[in-house]
């Protein structure tokens, strides 16, 4: 366990890390995941964790070594997609029992597991991950990881990163220590090119990765490795021979992209596919740092071109929006929105953002809200569910947009809400990807049951106040009123 | 006799299991205001729970005691003491039921005694809130163990020991996991068509019937009371539906003298009629017309349905006491079970199983045994090999993810059973294949050893 220490250590001292460079050295040490309080926490663990990072590797076989509920509860969860390979949606656990832990069978049954998967499967490599019941038994994986690699001849790796240890978020950077370790660099490709780059932290989810790689396909600009999204196990091992890189999701995979800056020279900037200007940026910054490490300078103007093309078109889909959505009232509960060009895409076309979480936030980013929505009254810190709910059942917003975490209090309160997590259905990223959001905002937000869900059953319903009586109104209104009570006992009689 | 084979591969792939904390959770969000704790890391219980709600849509009251490295080192009795005085003060719960995890349990953590300690020395702070704890380390069983270790637990735990004066109209029903919300609402309606008061523990059709609060509620809101757990002694008679509940049964009975009918399945004609034969029996009413006519709808879907079953191959993957439920229902249908696998090698309703043998294992035995079976029967997870194999997938249990509205799914007695036969029909006449002329080839099929030449006709 000693050298899991020294790795989280290692992890939680990120120079990279903006927040981190605020702290002092005492708080750094006590790393960026918060005591954790029985009875009230929330979340992933570290397994968990490293495994969302690694397993969208398509053609690596991921095998769980624990008792059943780590991989059981868990596989098959979430919508990374491939464009070949599938095995990375076959789930494997060693699924130990009670036997296998008191007679300590569990590193034989791990062996064994290994080299079924490798007879049944024959995958380029295969990812085993250790987790609480067998860190704390003492299994010793990265021996048996090491003696099944000489053995059968293909990669084993031991990702260590059980769930005691820490936050999903631990977990996430543990998985990038164990690619640094055991896999980037270990082959040597022999196409590198001076157009290669890696994109670090893209999950491919909903497929959306495709809605911006065609972009760099167009300007001559080759993925060394996605990683994780859509990855083959080679493209990670070869991924040193890239000449720049972008980090998209910061705060999983920003070791990943230092470590890699400081071992291969791949200089790496952070960026987000997600809005217009940060999708424009991002292609802008890729080129420059290409330009940056020898390739022809004549890309510049040629992704200027692209962009110029592709911001005409998005904004000019997005403006059909704007007699719907005007003046609608959006409420963004993430962990911190990191992409604020997706804010401004939004109150381009006249929606409003009634409310925004900071909880992930840094400094800088607050400055920046308070800036962009010319107020600072509508940030939070973190909303309890109960608050959340009030907010939302007094129609303080229109849409939530926010995790699976607090659909339903969005949902129980009858307000519309979309998915912007990893859970999601839609692909948002890219020029398409932003019009795409805004068409499903604007799907959600006119969805005719909101207002039938809403009404109260007719039972219920009384009349507020005297003159809703018909009789008091005028003869007209009686008549219609009366027909619209007839009417509907007609049907309610039919349907029985 | 039907053949159990044990499981012999080391990896399981794609596995059949949930976990058997999960299990003891989900019955006890079967209870009013209750809340349950996973005594482990952060992980056991947001697995657990993202796979609650990816089934139920709801969202579910499950907490932990965030067992961390320290704690896993020098013991977790402050971790478990904190948690139940923090959802004590911060949710009010009227039950907390503990789960141990086999994070706990490979500790050797000695958790009954420290739930003994917490409430000798916390009384004060806790009073008000009932806490029981059951063992369910994940690497043994499955959620069938781990709901019936859970209402063991409560009856243990909470219901009055001792002979009680008995109230002659009130039954006390301990339903399997595997019973859905719509079957739990039916029971009892069809319990107190006959003027009798059933008392159902646990009752996730109060908790998990997917309603709309009028504002949010931390705990579970409806279910069983605490007040009725503890009055089960009172009631004449208990009735029990999955064999998996069998030990549950004998501790009430065992606790308080109340006695037991078990049923094994109440699906079917057979079971449904002897379910309302002893409702009649036991409260004297004669059996409503309304009941008579749910009879005569299921003897007509009997004989509309049969052309699609008969000579239909199905393969099943379930826990024991559901996989029986399935098994007869599609045997009595005129169907023959192709493979069935099972989670578990140790339910004694192993036995009657109508398939020649039961293999203990995961969805990649399902895959392999079922590759030349009509149709696919387990939970959401057998989509993938379903897509593979090219065979239709009939949603049953738990998980069920990409599918709205399984709990209201009615599978028992007279009406359960007609929507069950509709249901599958109706999965066939969907997925019918075009004939071509390859397949009804008489040549080809002249070259083919017997047992693999299916009529052509059987598959449309």
């Amino acid at each position: 366990m000693s050298s899991l220490s020294a790795k989280i250590q290692d992890v939680f001292n990120e120079p990279a890390c903006e927040r981190n460079r605020g702290k002092d050295a005492k708080a750094r040490k006590e790393g960026c995941s918060k005591a954790l309080t029985p009875g009230a926490a929330a979340g992933g663990c570290a397994f968990d964790g490293a495994k969302i990072v690694l397993q969208p590797i398509t053609d690596v076989a991921h095998l769980i070594h624990a008792p059943l509920a780590c991989e059981g509860n868990s596989w098959d969860n979430r919508g990374a997609a491939s464009s070949g390979p599938t095995l990375w949606r076959t789930s494997f656990t060693t699924d130990l029992t009670e036997l296998d832990v008191v007679m300590g069978q569990g590193e034989r049954k791990l062996f064994k597991a290994i080299r079924e998967i490798k007879e049944a499967y024959g995958p380029p490599a295969i990812f085993v991950y250790s987790t609480c019941v067998t860190a704390l038994i003492g299994e010793d994986i990265e021996a048996v990881c090491k003696r099944a690699a000489e053995k059968f001849g293909l990669a084993v790796v031991p990702v260590d990163a059980p769930g005691f240890v820490g936050s999903k978020n631990l977990g996430n950077k543990l998985a990038g220590e164990a690619l640094l370790d055991h896999v980037i660099g270990t082959v040597e490709p022999d196409d590198a090119g001076p157009y290669d780059i890696n994109i670090l932290g893209e999950f491919n989810l909903a497929g959306e990765f495709w809605l911006v790689k065609p972009l760099l396909d167009r300007l001559g600009i080759r993925v060394r490795a996605c990683i994780p999204g859509d990855a083959r196990y080679l493209d990670v091992a070869s991924a040193h021979r890239a000449r720049a890189a972008m980090m998209v999701c910061s705060s999983a995979l920003i070791n990943l992209a230092r470590k890699m800056e400081e071992r291969w020279e791949i200089p790496f900037f952070e960026g987000s596919f997600y809005g217009i200007t940060d999708t424009s940026e991002a292609l802008r910054r890729i080129s420059q740092l290409l330009v940056k490490k020898g390739a022809d300078p004549e890309i510049l103007d040629r992704t200027e071109t692209l962009i110029a093309q592709e911001e005409g078109i998005a904004w000019k889909n997005l403006a059909a929006y704007r007699p719907r959505l005007q003046g609608k009232r959006v409420l963004l509960n993430t962990g911190g929105v990191k992409s604020w060009s997706l804010v401004h895409a939004l109150m381009e076309i006249g929606i409003e953002i009634v409310g925004t979480s900071v909880k992930k936030s840094t400094v800088e980013d607050k400055e920046r809200i308070k800036q962009i929505l010319k107020d600072d009254n509508h940030m939070f810190e973190q909303m309890a569910p109960r608050a959340l709910y009030a907010m939302l059942s007094e129609n303080k917003a229109d849409i939530m947009l926010s995790g699976g975490r607090t659909q339903f209090i969005a949902l129980k309160a009858k307000t519309p809400w979309l998915d912007i997590n990893q859970e999601r259905q839609h692909p948002y990223a890219g020029y398409d990807g932003m019009v795409e959001l805004v068409r499903q905002i604007d799907l959600a937000i006119h969805n005719p049951i909101w207002r039938q869900v809403r009404e109260p059953a007719p039972w219920d319903r009384q009349p507020a106040v005297k003159d809703e009586y018909p009789s008091t109104k005028s003869e007209i209104a009686t008549v219609q009123a009366f027909k619209k009570f007839a009417g509907a006992t007609a049907v309610d009689f039919g349907a029985c | 006799m039907v053949r159990i084979l044990p499981q012999t591969k080391a990896a399981a792939v794609n596995p059949l299991k949930s976990s058997q904390p999960l299990g003891a959770a989900l019955a006890f969000l079967g209870v009013d205001g209750a809340m349950p704790l996973f005594h482990g890391s952060q992980g056991c219980t947001s697995l657990a729970l993202v796979l609650f709600v990816r089934h139920f849509k709801e969202a579910i009251p499950l907490q932990t005691t965030a067992m961390d490295e320290v704690a896993t080192i020098l013991g977790g009795a402050d971790r478990l003491e904190e948690a139940i005085l923090n959802l004590k003060a911060r949710t009010k719960p009227t039950l907390i039921g503990v789960c141990t995890t086999a994070l706990v349990e490979t500790r050797g953590e000695d958790c009954a005694g420290e739930i003994a300690n917490i409430k000798l020395k916390r009384a004060e702070e806790i009073a008000g809130t009932e806490v029981v704890l059951a063992n369910t380390p994940d690497f043994d069983g499955a959620i069938e163990e781990g709901w019936a270790k859970a209402v063991t637990a409560m009856i243990e735990g909470i219901t009055r020991p001792g002979q009680q004066a008995r109230q002659s109209k009130k039954i006390a029903i301990l339903p399997g996991w595997h019973l859905t919300v719509a079957d739990i609402e039916h029971l009892r309606e069809m319990v107190e068509r006959f003027g009798l008061k059933p008392v159902i523990l646990p009752d996730i059709s109060g908790s998990l019937d997917g309603t709309v609060p009028d504002r949010w509620i931390t705990t579970t809101y409806g279910g069983t009371s605490v007040e009725d757990i503890r009055e089960l002694g009172t009631a004449a008679q208990c009735i029990v539906i999955g064999e998996h509940m069998r030990r549950p049964a004998e501790v009430l009975q065992r606790v308080t003298g109340v006695p037991y009918v078990l049923f094994q399945s109440l699906t079917g004609l057979r079971g449904a009629d002897r379910f309302v034969s002893l409702m009649a029996a036991i409260s004297g009413v004669a059996v409503p017309a309304g009941v008579r006519r749910r009879r005569a709808q299921l003897q007509d879907a009997l004989l509309d349905g049969h052309f699609h079953f008969g000579g239909k191959k199905i393969a099943i993957a379930a826990e024991p006491d559901h996989l029986y439920q399935l098994a007869t229902f599609f045997t009595d249908m005129g169907s023959d079970i192709a493979a069935a696998v099972v989670t578990t090698d140790m339910s004694k309703i192993l036995q009657k199983i109508p398939a020649e043998s039961v293999q203990v294992g995961d969805l990649g035995d399902l895959e392999a045994l079922g590759a030349d079976a009509d149709l696919l029967v387990t939970h959401s997870h057998g989509r993938q090999a379903a897509q593979r194999l090219g065979i239709p997938l009939m949603h049953v249990g738990f998980p069920i993810f990409d599918r709205l509205g399984s709990q209201h799914k009615l599978t028992i007695l007279y009406q359960g059973t007609r929507d069950l036969i509709f249901e599958v029909a109706n999965i066939f006449q969907a997925n019918r294949h075009a004939p071509t002329p390859e397949a009804l080839d008489p040549l080809r099929m002249r070259d083919m050893p017997d047992e693999l030449r299916s009529s052509p006709l059987t598959r449309h």
